[in-house]
This record gives structure tokens, C-alpha cells and sequence, in this order.
């Protein structure tokens, strides 16, 4: 972390950039917050740990419209986030330092109390470099838990530990995939249409309609979302299920259909634990079985495959005839 | 006092739910909220947070005001029938009491909101004190006791029993109906105060706990709206609503209209402050950028309502923010920030 | 007395239309006396490609039984390419839908070309008998849309 902040300062000091986005420390041993840092002295708070797993890369968003270069810490997956945004002009490269940070997994702290540890205080082990265990002292008693079973769902799945876009990388990754990431999709499949529906209606029969997984999505950078549109009647901000069943989450999956890189936001930051991301899932697979495989954000050239054709493509009537 | 054991809280839930509508914590998909009580729901009393606080139960995200139809080119409203039959919400907390204390503040007073009023005049609140209160709570800070909840039934749980105790009339209805199951506890005076004594020496150690509100009052609207801290302080926030919508005292709300096939049914769901569309007008949003609405929010808790309400803060120290912030904000943070980075009087 | 009244399901049908090859193959269908059941509603579309996922999702919400997409025949289009998107987006919603577990079937994209208006007829007549033995839409449908 100290490398971090020497040469981010570094960077500061010689006018390369203006200033650099980062994590600041957060009250709590679990709660970093994304923050701008400008001046020497803002970097007491600047952290790196297992719980910085936001993605920074829609930040940078509106660091593009700001005056001078931004530095930006990204970590191996959110690197592909920025190169979609890049495709899509939605960033200005010449407006971004990219230092690849090197990611051993990123932490939720759901997964701690699921293990029912109530009452954190303190987490030893969370730093990039730290034991393979973590120590978690609470008011309670102390305890220990493994980093791996600490860990968000999609770092088991990991897309690699290899930096899409940077200047320099700064760190050592190690590996944390030890599923496949289609796994919990096929199990999804494998089931009965009942089943399925009755899986989904239970699972988005709790969303609260928050927008945290719309908001949070890098993909998702429209001026004007079509659900705050005043010209569309339907449900917009009631939490009404029959809407979020069949229209809220699929809508919000398929418009980022093709240009979603799995980075897994949406279902790190849903209040309601929902497993948002088996819809982006669904839909990478298909397009992967259908149009060839394809990892958005993988480069910041080729073309996305909806934007994209050929005339021997399956017919829509495939879908009834895989059973 | 009276008391029953662990064991046969489902009995007492059947009992209840027979006579009354029981909504308490369920775990549906992994995660707990209130809901209504059926023979085969997971509940969860151990839960000390749940995800959504249970202000639904009376100011639901989502309600049906009333129905127009044209009958004959007449015009015809049917407003929604208000609550009319009794219901228990079980298994409150205290902060949870108390955020309904101030939604009471809101709609309580004049105009009154006859919807609300019908289901607080109809629900019976059961609390029951925090055993083991965790690292985001700090209801202390706002004068919320979580060792003695302040409800229609106060309840404790102690090793094997769960110790009840009737506070109000209505408590007092809701224990004659289910008599049967409780028994007397004598001596439990001493269990709860002891339980009471180890729960306070646990708030006692929270990192939270000491916070101080020095500052945040009434008449500070000036020298806190137009500090510089807020600039630093709203980058991370989302414009999400999650904070509003688990919050136990958010009560903004819009109403809209729906053609459904029987009539354009108006309805009413929450609001946040937090979205760009939130008070919207013809002539344009009056709060246009996001620094704007997140200030919005935490003067409002911290200094508009107090300055409204005989200095009630519109805040709990329920931590639900706290643990939900996708970014992690919260309002901790902005009390903090404004303590260390001045703009308070307490620099 | 009470007589029982039995009543046939009339399935409710949308059919999107390319302005330029399956609206003039409809019109064809008319004008040749071929019939097609009256369960069908045809909403014009400059191209098959303007049909968003959400116009469909909508027309099941708003209590429609089964939704049908009709356009140029590939490599026909009249804009070049629109249908070829459209095949792929319409591909990826189907399968969506079938992954929420609604029902195969109530959903169709079928290429019908100005000429064929004979294939419009079947097409509509073999769509109508499908979403018949399907029944009702219940998992897509909104409560609050049914009478």
C-alpha cells in the first residue's frame, strides 16, 4: 500500500496528474469509500485492502470532464470496465494514469457474519500481502476465518489476474478462481421451468427497487435512464413485484447485454442479497454459445456482439429447440 | 411480567396470528425481513437487522390510495379501504420503535394522513431488546434504549425464555388474548436487569456509541449548508436509494397514477431524495446535482427536523445505512467529517 | 338456476410488423381472402430491428398471451441489416425468457416477405393454436393489467 501512495504523490508532485482516485479509509475495518485525493496531506486516509472492491472505473466517468490528468487505481477486473467505457467514448483515455493494482480477492463482510461473527471491531489479514487467514476481533471474542471463504462470490469465478489497460502496475495478484463461472447458471438451467420461475419470482420478490445495481453498473452510463423517464407510465420508483419480475431486471440485464464484463457490482452492492448477476451470466453465456466467445472489455476495439452479425446466425426459434 | 419458553414461540405465533394479522422477521432467500407469519416461515428473531426496517408495516413502500373508474360518464372514486383489524408487529427493536415514533411526528400531525393513522391506531408493537447490539449500531446516540424497548410489549430474551411484558393498553389486550401461553414470571425483574446491565456494557464498548451531535441542531441550517465538507464528503454516493429505503425514518413518498384494466388506480410508493426525479416539477428539479441532494439528506435528519420537532432528530442510530451503502456512506461519516474537518461549532 | 357458462380462451395476440415486407404480406394475406384469426392485433414497425425487448415485455405485461415478430426475410432488409440485429437481440430475450421459466412458445420471430401472404395466414393460424393449447399468460402478465 505504502508504494501506492509514494508513487501516487510522486505522480502529484511532478504535474503528471491532478489528482488521484482511490479508497479512503473508512470508519470501520470494512468500509472504504472511493474518494478524489488532491493534496499530500489527504493521504493519511488512503487505503488498499480486501475491502476496496469497488470498481473505480465509472468514476472516472466525470473525472474525464475535469481539468487535468486523474490518477486511477484499477484492479485486474475493473480494468475491462474501462476499456468498455473506453469503446464506448465514455471515458477519455488521455484524461486517465491507470495503475494496474495488483487483487488477491476482494472481501464482503456479509460473507464474515454469515459465519455468525457479530460485533467486528477489528480485521487483520486484509492487506494485499497478508496471510491466507484473516483474524477478526469483535466484541465478542476473537476469531478467525479463512481470506478464501471470506470472499465475494465473483472472485471465485475470477476472469483473470491479467491488467487489461495501464501505465504501470504496481503489486502482486494471486490467484482466487476455483469455479467456473457458469457453474451456478447450468444449475439454473438444469431446472424445470417451474422451478425456475418459482427460483427468480422468490429471489426478486425482495428487491426494494433501490437502483443500487443500476447505478453502480459501469455499463450502465446513460444520461437518462429509461425507468426515471417520465414519458414511460410504467411502475418507475413503486416496488411493485409483478415489475420487477419481468421487466425491471431483465430490461436492466439486457441493455447491457454484450457490453457487460462480469465485474460483479451489481450483486456486491444489492441490500437485498439478490444474485443479480446470473442474468449478465445468462446472457454472456448465450452469446458466447451462439456468436463465439467474447469478453467485453477484454480490448477496447471490437465490435460488441450486438452491434454485430453474421447471415448464418441461429434463428430465435433455437432457443424452443434446445429444450 | 410473564414469560415462555423459546420453544413454544410458535405456539404463541399461531395464537396471535388466529386472532390477528403477525408480521415478524422471515427469511425468504437468505435474507430477513418482516412479513406476514404463515405455519411454514423461517423466522429469524435472532436477526438483529433487518434488511428493510419495519416501518412498511404501517407506511408501506407501496400502497393503493384510491381507484377512478367512469361508470355511465360519471365519474367514480373509491378510495382504499383503511385498516380496520388489529395486527402485531413482532420482534421490533427499539430503534425500530422509535422510527415509527418519528414517522408519528410526520403524518401524525396536521394534515393527518388517515392511512397511517388507521394502521398505528391498529398495530400493536412487540420489541424486544438487543442481546448481542453490533458494531453499527449507535441508537445511544438519539436516546434510544436497546435494553428496554419502548412498545405496546416489551420482551427480553434470556437463555430459554423470552420474558414479556405488557407496557400500554394495548400490550395489556394483546396478553389477555394469548394468556394461555404465557406464564407468570416471578423474579424475572432480576433476570431483565441483569440481561439490561450486560446489553448497556455492550453499547458501552461499540465504536459508535460515543458519537457526538454537538453541532447538529435547529439552528444550524446556515453555517452546515454551506460548508465545504459536503463537496468531499458526497463523491462516492451512487444517487441510489438504498440508504432511504432500508432507513426506519425516511419518509418522503411520490403518488402516481396507473391505468390498470379495472381504472387509473392512484398510488403512492416511496421517494428518495437521493434520485434525480425526486420533486420533480414542470418548471425543473429545485435541487439539480448530486452534492445537493445528498446534503439534502443528512440536514434534513440532523438539523430541518429537529428544527421542526422540538429538536427530534429523524434519525435512530439503527445503522441499516451503515451496513447497506453500496459505497459505504452513512451518516456516521457526515457527522464525523463535519467534527474533524470544522463547519460545526465543536472544531 | 345458474347456467354454467363455458367460455372459449381467445388468446390475445401482438404481432410487430416491418412496414415493408410482413405489414404488406398481412395485407396480401387480406386481399387474397386468406384468413387468419382475429386474436391477432398487428402493430406496424419501421423494421423488425425498432422492436425493442421492452416492447414486448410490455405487451405480456399489459396482458398480452403470446407476442410475435414478424419482418424481412435475412439479407431482404430494407434498411440492409436491421433484421439481422434484431434476430440476434430477439434470440438472447427468448432465451432470457425461457431462463425466468415463462413458458417456450409465446414468444415467435417468423420472416414473411410481401409475397408471401399465404405464409402470414399459417403463420398467424399455427400462433394462435399454440398460445391456445398454452393457455393464459400468468407468469408475464401484471396483476394489475387483468380484468
Amino acid at each position: 500500500m505504502q508504494e501506492l501512495i509514494t508513487r501516487a504523490k510522486e505522480l502529484l508532485a511532478d504535474g503528471t496528474a491532478a489528482r488521484v482516485l482511490g479508497w479512503r479509509r473508512g470508519d470501520l475495518p470494512y468500509n472504504p469509500e472511493p474518494a478524489f485525493f488532491e493534496k499530500e496531506e489527504d493521504f493519511d486516509q488512503f487505503v488498499y485492502d480486501g475491502f476496496c472492491g469497488a470498481n473505480l472505473s465509472k468514476m472516472m466517468i466525470e473525472a474525464s470532464k475535469l481539468e487535468g490528468k486523474t490518477v486511477v487505481f484499477l484492479k485486474p477486473c475493473d480494468t475491462y470496465s474501462f476499456n468498455q467505457l473506453l469503446k464506448e467514448h465514455r471515458v477519455d483515455r488521455e484524461k486517465a494514469y491507470i495503475i494496474g493494482v495488483g487483487c488477491r480477492g476482494k472481501l464482503d463482510v456479509e460473507k464474515i457474519r454469515a459465519q455468525g461473527i457479530k460485533g467486528i471491531q477489528e480485521i487483520e489479514g486484509t492487506e494485499l500481502d497478508g496471510p491466507e487467514e484473516l483474524t477478526v476481533k469483535t466484541i465478542y471474542g476473537d476469531q478467525t476465518v479463512s481470506y478464501a471463504s471470506a470472499m465475494l462470490g465473483r472472485c471465485h469465478v475470477c476472469k483473470g489476474k491479467e491488467h487489461r489497460i495501464y501505465d504501470e502496475i504496481i503489486g502482486e495478484s494471486r490467484e482466487t478462481k476455483d469455479a467456473d463461472r457458469f457453474d451456478e447458471v447450468r444449475a439454473i438451467e438444469a431446472m424445470s421451468p417451474e422451478e425456475r420461475f418459482a427460483y427468480f419470482k422468490k429471489e426478486l420478490s425482495k428487491c426494494i427497487r433501490c437502483n443500487a445495481c443500476r447505478n453502480v453498473c459501469p455499463a450502465c452510463s446513460c444520461r437518462k435512464c429509461v425507468f426515471d423517464s417520465t414519458k414511460f407510465d410504467s411502475a418507475q420508483k413503486a416496488n411493485v413485484d409483478s415489475f420487477e419480475e419481468k421487466m425491471f431486471h431483465v430490461i436492466r440485464a439486457f441493455h447491457v447485454a454484450g457490453r457487460c464484463t462480469d465485474c460483479g457490482e451489481c450483486s456486491r452492492v444489492c441490500p437485498q442479497g439478490i444474485p443479480l448477476h446470473l442474468f449478465n451470466r445468462k446472457f454472456i453465456k448465450d452469446i458466447d454459445e451462439l456468436y463465439g466467445e467474447y469478453h467485453a472489455g477484454e480490448d477496447a476495439e471490437s465490435k460488441s456482439p450486438l452491434t454485430d452479425y453474421r447471415f448464418e446466425d441461429a434463428e430465435p426459434g433455437i432457443v424452443g429447440e434446445r429444450g | 411480567m410473564y414469560k415462555i419458553a423459546k420453544n413454544d414461540l410458535r405456539a404463541l405465533f399461531r395464537a396471535i396470528a388466529g386472532e390477528r394479522e403477525l408480521y415478524l422477521p422471515v427469511k425468504t432467500a437468505g435474507q430477513v425481513n418482516f412479513a406476514a407469519w404463515e405455519e411454514d416461515a423461517e423466522v429469524s428473531l435472532d436477526t438483529l437487522k433487518t434488511v428493510k426496517s419495519p416501518k412498511d408495516a404501517f407506511f408501506p413502500q407501496f400502497e393503493t390510495l384510491y381507484m377512478c373508474r367512469t361508470e355511465e360518464k360519471k365519474l367514480q372514486i373509491q378510495p382504499q379501504a383503511l385498516k380496520d383489524k388489529e395486527f402485531v408487529v413482532f420482534g421490533m427493536r427499539a430503534c425500530d420503535v422509535q422510527g415509527v415514533k418519528v414517522l408519528d411526528k410526520v403524518f401524525l400531525s396536521d394534515p393527518v394522513d388517515s392511512y397511517y393513522r388507521a394502521r398505528r391506531e391498529h398495530g400493536i408493537l412487540v420489541a424486544i431488546a438487543c442481546h448481542e447490539p453490533e458494531e453499527s449500531c449507535f441508537c445511544k446516540v438519539f436516546g434510544v434504549d436497546a435494553a428496554e424497548p419502548d412498545a405496546d410489549v416489551a420482551a427480553w430474551m434470556i437463555g430459554e425464555d423470552l420474558i414479556w411484558k405488557p407496557l400500554t393498553e394495548k400490550g395489556e389486550r394483546l396478553t389477555e388474548s394469548v394468556k394461555e401461553l404465557l406464564q407468570p414470571a416471578d423474579g424475572a425483574e432480576e433476570k431483565v436487569q441483569k440481561e439490561q446491565e450486560q446489553i448497556r456494557a455492550i453499547l458501552e464498548k461499540l465504536p459508535y456509541t460515543h458519537l457526538s451531535l454537538e453541532g447538529w441542531n435547529g439552528d444550524a441550517t446556515d453555517e452546515k449548508f454551506n460548508s465545504p465538507v459536503w463537496e468531499t464528503l458526497y463523491k462516492p454516493c451512487l444517487g441510489c436509494g438504498t440508504c432511504t429505503f432500508v432507513c426506519p425514518t425516511c419518509q418522503c413518498y411520490d403518488i402516481k397514477d396507473y391505468k390498470t384494466a379495472d381504472g387509473v388506480q392512484r398510488y403512492r410508493c416511496w421517494d428518495s431524495c437521493m434520485y434525480s426525479d425526486f420533486t420533480l416539477m414542470a418548471g425543473g428539479n429545485n435541487r439539480t446535482t448530486q452534492l445537493q441532494r445528498f446534503r439534502q439528506r443528512f440536514m434534513h435528519k440532523l438539523v430541518y427536523f429537529p428544527a421542526n420537532n422540538e429538536g427530534m432528530y429523524s434519525c435512530v442510530g439503527c445503522g441499516r445505512c451503515v451496513e447497506k451503502c453500496p459505497s459505504a456512506l452513512n451518516i456516521v461519516k457526515v457527522i464525523k467529517a463535519f467534527e474533524k474537518q470544522g463547519g460545526g461549532e465543536n472544531v | 338456476m345458474q347456467v354454467e357458462e363455458k367460455k372459449e380462451f381467445r388468446p390475445k395476440i401482438v404481432a410487430f410488423c416491418c412496414n415493408w415486407c410482413s405489414y404488406a404480406g398481412a395485407d396480401l394475406a387480406g386481399s387474397s381472402r386468406l384468413g387468419y384469426p382475429a386474436d391477432v392485433k398487428i402493430i406496424r414497425v419501421p423494421c423488425s430491428c425498432r422492436v425493442n425487448p421492452m416492447f414486448i415485455l410490455r405487451a405480456f405485461e399489459r396482458g398480452a398471451d403470446g407476442v410475435i415478430l414478424c419482418g424481412c426475410h435475412p439479407g431482404d432488409c430494407h434498411y440492409s441489416t436491421g433484421n439481422f440485429y434484431a434476430r440476434r437481440r430477439m434470440t438472447l430475450l427468448f432465451s432470457m425468457l425461457d431462463y425466468i421459466g415463462v413458458e417456450n412458445g409465446r414468444t415467435r420471430v417468423e420472416w414473411v416477405s410481401a409475397a408471401e401472404g399465404a405464409k402470414f395466414s399459417a403463420t398467424m393460424n399455427e400462433f394462435v393454436e399454440k398460445i391456445r393449447s398454452l393457455g393464459e399468460n400468468v407468469r408475464l402478465g401484471d396483476l394489475r393489467c387483468k380484468s
